[in-house]
Parts: structure tokens; sequence; C-alpha cells
């Protein structure tokens, strides 16, 4: 009880709640603009948190991950057009819903369903924390070594049908991370005898470069579109009583969430994926589905809002991130000489405890900002995309530039800022290269420091969690290619019955 | 040749325009930077394999030069959509904004942060077409919101101006602060 009301007392502070305001209200503005989404916006604020103390910066950051989201289901529902990423799958049943004259309907279903994924998120937080404290310390170096080894290995199994891209990116990724001056012997790798690389190439310079300039690239290069208007009439509480009819499905996506956000490289499209085919599966009208079903609108929402909350436990119990978006939050971290991992639990509980009371008031705060402000936000996402554009690169420069007052890193931000744009157009995933990039620097201290008390290959994983983590691993990969033959089979199957559907996906 | 029928089948993916050209590109930048290993890595004696410099380089080296070439033959073996060129063009197009971008970075110790945000913006407005007078307003607008948040407000660190030098004296001090 002491530590909760330590936890309120950080919360309380007026600079942690502006931030959070700001972050929250900022993130569903950013979310539901389409083109932009949590991750270009964090990439940009990064460097602008260093100033602050960690909680400042923090919840700031999460603010704008936790809401953007909600934001991002509007013009998934009202234009068919997904505000973030995530909200992909919205637009199936949400678009038409609102094509049937039911748009107030998804949308108020949708924010309540966000709403019920978010909390629900925060109290499995808030439930296995204990648990986690007692777990946590018995992470050593080897048991972290094998977790991260886990998060690799798990975010190019992820990636269906692009499973070569995503190994050959988290290798590139952790080749990046070996870049300079060697932290143990103070030897050289790869450097070319070139001055400005003995220091190696910074993560948000690479992160600013990927998901920022990329972004604001390929909206200058990419012919002009602009958000289709809209407008929504109605009650939009009404959704928080639907949302009662639909509690079954609620709480599975929700709990799936949870789950595929707690585990590292895995995040809000598996969540999704499998929510929704449950929601499927066990509802009475299956053929509704994609063609307006409130169910699936209520799977994919509470899903992938389900993940943000979930996906601060590996972060903040293990130092480990489990994608793009906690990664960068691990620099906030770094940044301040806060470390997470198992001290942070001991230690800093009410630094942790803060942490949940910001996300539960992060959603209030955006379900009421969005039951009152709907129609406003469809005005303000009426931004012709190459402007747009002209908006991020400018933002980008204030992130990489501040860092250092470099312009190599400027040089390098935009280099990976052309990568970024290539393997947009291309399809190919940018998540393994920034988990390669912090997942790699981890395994290789980790590892250094567990191998010290290692004798025999055996004595790695004689220790109850490491044993669990590596058998764990071994599973991941049987059944990765137990999936891989069955898809082949599956395949086979549907040419020998003369099927013309052609599909090229394959891992 | 079932054989080989089966193992294209297995390699068979979903392949946009220039989906070879990068696959081609990056095998042989892995290929180079494999073929550096010895050269711009150290092997030191009285040290086990797992704290050499050379341990994490080589294994991020190897994994990626195999999943390239595997990259590759999935490419190869997947059906191609036209526009292989057209596509390469479009990556290339977007130098001219990166060219642009630079400039700006070099500009901003010479003018400060306000002026460079505000021709940045401005110019790169007309760049893309946007020449109504609304739109250019716009960007002025912005860019003096951006460089007065985070210069003045957040006071991120970014160099004043050489220009404010020249600047009388009491506006001066405030330029080199705020603007």
């Amino acid at each position: 009880m002491e530590t909760f009301f330590s936890g309120l007392t950080l919360l309380a502070q007026w600079e942690v709640l502006v931030a959070l305001a700001i972050g929250s209200i900022g993130g569903v503005i950013i979310g539901a603009i389409p083109g932009v989404g949590a991750a270009v916006a964090i990439a940009i604020l990064l460097p602008a948190t260093f100033a602050f103390e960690p909680i400042v910066g923090l919840t700031l950051l999460l603010g704008v991950y936790g809401s953007s989201m909600y934001g991002g289901a509007i013009p998934a529902i009202l234009i068919n057009t997904p505000g973030t990423a995530v909200n992909a799958l919205t637009t199936y049943d949400g678009y038409p819903m609102t094509k049937d004259g039911r748009g107030h309907r998804a949308l108020s279903l949708a924010y309540s369903a966000s709403f019920f994924g978010g909390i629900f998120s925060v109290v499995c937080l808030i439930v296995l924390s204990p648990v986690l404290a007692m777990i946590a310390p018995h992470f050593g170096s080897r048991e972290i070594f094998l977790a991260a080894l886990m998060g690799i290995i798990l975010v190019v199994v992820a990636h269906r049908g692009q499973v070569f891209a995503a190994g050959m990116l988290a290798c590139f990724g952790i080749f990046i991370s070996t870049i300079g001056l060697e932290p143990a012997k103070y030897t050289k790798r790869f450097t070319f005898d070139q001055s400005w690389l003995a220091s190696g190439i910074d993560l948000i310079v690479v992160v600013l470069g990927l998901f920022a300039i990329s972004q604001a690239l390929l909206l200058l290069v990419d012919k002009e579109h602009k958000p289709g208007s809209a407008n929504v009439d109605g009650n939009l509480f009404a959704g928080l009583k639907d949302l009662f009819q639909f509690k079954r499905v609620a709480s599975v996506s929700s709990g799936l969430g949870v789950l595929m956000g707690m585990i590292p490289g895995v995040g809000e499209f598996t969540a999704q994926f499998l929510s929704y085919t449950y929601a499927q599966k066990t509802s009475k009208k299956p053929d509704l589905f994609g063609k307006g079903s409130p169910e699936g609108l209520v799977a994919s929402e509470a899903a992938n809002n389900a993940v943000p909350g979930a996906a601060m436990i590996p972060l903040l119990a293990l130092g480990i991130p489990g994608e793009a978006l906690t990664a960068m939050m691990l620099s906030v971290f770094y940044v301040h000489n806060v470390i997470p991992g198992p001290q942070l639990f001991q230690g800093q509980l009410d630094f942790v405890v803060a942490l949940y009371l910001a996300l539960i008031v992060l959603n209030v705060i955006v379900l009421v900002f969005l039951l009152f402000s709907t129609n406003l936000l469809l005005k303000i996402i009426q931004i012709p995309t190459r402007f747009l554009g002209v908006m991020i690169l400018t933002l980008s420069f204030v992130g990489v530039y501040s860092l250092r007052n470099s312009v190599t890193d400027c040089a390098i931000a935009s280099a990976f800022g052309v990568f970024g744009l290539i393997l947009k157009r291309l399809n190919l995933p940018i998540v393994p290269i920034i988990l390669g990039m912090v997942l790699g620097g981890i395994m290789e201290v980790k590892l250094r420091s567990a191998m010290a008390r290692v004798k025999s290959p055996l004595d790695f994983i004689d220790r109850p969690i490491a044993a669990i983590l590596f058998l764990l691993i071994i599973g991941i990969l049987v059944l990765h290619v137990r999936a891989v033959i069955h898809e082949q089979k599956a395949r086979k199957q549907q040419r020998e019955e003369g099927s013309s559907d052609m599909s090229t996906q394959q891992g | 040749m079932a054989h080989i029928k089966t193992l294209q089948e297995l390699f068979r993916r979903y392949r946009r325009p220039g989906d070879i050209v990068f696959a081609i590109v990056f095998l042989a930048f892995s290929l180079f930077l494999l073929s550096q290993l010895y050269s711009e890595t150290a092997w030191l004696k009285r040290t086990n394999w797992y704290a050499q410099p050379r341990f994490w380089p080589a294994v991020s080296l190897v994994g990626m030069a195999i999943f390239a070439c595997l990259h590759f033959i999935g490419s190869i073996c997947s059906p191609r959509i036209l526009g292989r060129w057209k596509e390469v063009a479009f990556w290339v197009s977007s130098l001219e904004f990166v060219l642009y971008f630079l400039a700006y970075v070099v500009l901003v110790p010479q003018l400060g942060y306000l002026p460079s945000t505000v021709l940045f913006t401005v110019f790169l407005t007309i760049r893309i077409g946007e020449t109504r007078i609304v739109n250019l307003l716009s960007a002025v607008g912005f860019a003096i919101a951006v460089a007065i948040i985070f210069r003045a407000f957040l006071q991120v660190k970014i160099p004043a101006g050489r220009i404010y030098e020249a600047l009388p004296d009491g506006i001066r001090a405030f330029a080199l602060t705020y603007l």
C-alpha cells in the first residue's frame, strides 16, 4: 500500500500529468492521421524527452504509444484507411458497418473495446507484478541472454511469409550494434579507419531514419492523396453498454493481446490475428465477419490495445524490449541511468506502480477526449499527405541533430531513411533491425558474463528458468518447421484439387 | 525434377516489383562485409571465444549472408510483378529530398534554427506544388511553432546561428537563447 501511495505521489507531479495529457491526446491525433503512427512520433520525441525526468519522459512516450491505436480506429472505420498499421484489421468490419449507416455504433464499440483492452492489460500487469517481482531476481546473465535470443528468434519466425528477410534484417541489426569501439577489449570493429564510425551507430539515429525519415520520404515522393472527409452523428456513449453483449470476445481478445504483448518479438498483429480467428470460429454469425460484424471489430480493437501495457512487462522486469516502440523507450531508461530489470522491481517498485497508474489514467483521458471530439479530429486529419511529409522531415531534424549536433548523424539517418523507404515499398519488415540492434547488444554483454561461470555447455541451462527458456526456444523452432510443412502440404493439396488460388506467402 | 519443383514451392513468396534488385544488392553487401571480417575485427590471444571481438560480427555476418542468400533464392522462385526499374527510379528519386534535408542541416548553424526552418518548410511546400497562399502560410506557421516549442520551450540542444551575432544588442541575446 505504501508503494502504491508512493507511486501515486510520483504520478501526481504537475509535469507528469501535463506529459500524460499531451502524450495521450497527441497520440490520438497522431494515430488518427493516416501515414503517421506511434513509431514515427516516438522516434521524433525521443531525444526531446532526454532532458526530462525519466518518469516525465516515459509517461509522454507511453501516452503516445497507448493512445495512438484509439485514434487509428477513426479513419479505419469511417474512411476505410487505417490510421496506424495495426488498425488495418479494423477496416474489415468497421467500414462495412459505416456503409450500412452504423458508423457511430462501430466507432463507439471500437472506443469501448479499446478501453476494455487497455484497462484489462493494466489489471493483468498489476496482478502479475508480485509474481514478476518474485521471478525477476532469478534472471541472471544466462537467462537474460536466452530471453533475448528467444526474442530474436520470435521476431524472425513471427514474420510469416518473410522469414528469410526478417532473419537477414535481424542479423543486420546485430551487426550494426557491433560497429565501433568494442567495449571490453577496446579493439575497433568495422570502422574502416573512419573516425566517425569509431563511436558506433546510435540506436536513435537508426530509429529516426528507419521510421520517421523513411515515412517522410515516402509521403514526399509518392502521389498526393488527401484522406476523404467524413462525419459521425449519434450517441458515442452507447458503445459502452453495447460492449456487454460481446464481453466474452472482448475478454478473450484482451487476454490474447496481453499474452502476445508479453512475448518478445510478437505483438499486435499476431494478437489481432488470433483473436479475430477465435471470434469468427466461436461466433453464431461467422458469415458476417468481414462484412460488418461488431464481434470482429471488438476482437481487433480489444486485442491491439491490450498490447502496449503488456509489452511493458518484459521491458520493466527483464530490460528486454519486445518490439520497436519499447526498444525506443529503453533508451530513455539508459540515458537516465535507470536500468530496467530485476533491480527495478526490487528497488524502485513505486516507479513501476506510477507507470501502471499512468496507463490507467491515459486510457480514461483518451476515452473521454474521443467521446467528445471525434468530429473535430476528423477535420484535423485532412492534411495533404505530401505536406505531412514536409512536417515529418522537419521534425526528424530536431530528433537527430539535437542528439550530438552532428551532420554525420543526419547523413547516417538519411541513409537509413532511404533504406527504410525501400523496405516499406517492398513490404519487408523494419522491426527486426531495431530488435536485432538492441537485443544483439544485450546478448553480447550477457553471454560474456554468463560464460565466465560455465564449465560445460550443459551448465548453461542447469538452472530452472534457463532450462525452461531453452526448451521454449527449441519448441518455437520445432513448431515453426511443423507449420511450414503443414502449409506446404495444404498448398499441394489445393493445387491437386485444381484451385486457382495462388498464395505466394511462404517462409 | 519433382524435387526441384518442391524446393521451388518451398521458397515461393509474395514478391513486389524491385524485390530482386534489393535481394541482389543486399546479398552483395553482406558478402562484402563478410569478406572484410578478418581485416576489420581482431582475434585476441588468451581470450575465450565468447569474449573475442570478432565473435558477434562473425555470427551476425554469417547469418546475414545465409538469410540474404535464401531471400535471393526466394525472389528467383517467386512470380514476378512487372515494373522493376520504375520502382528503382522511385527509390532513387527520394535522394532529391535527402539532399534538401542535408542542405538544411548545414544551414542551421549558419542561419539559425528559426530562419532555416522557415526557409526549409516554405521551399519544400513550393517544391511539392502546394503553392497556394494558405499552404505557404501554414508552412511558415508550422516552422515557427516547431522552432519555438523545441528551442525556446523544450531547450533542445541546437546551436544558435552565426548570423545572430550580427543582430542589434537588444535582440541578439534573445535570438541566441530562444530562436
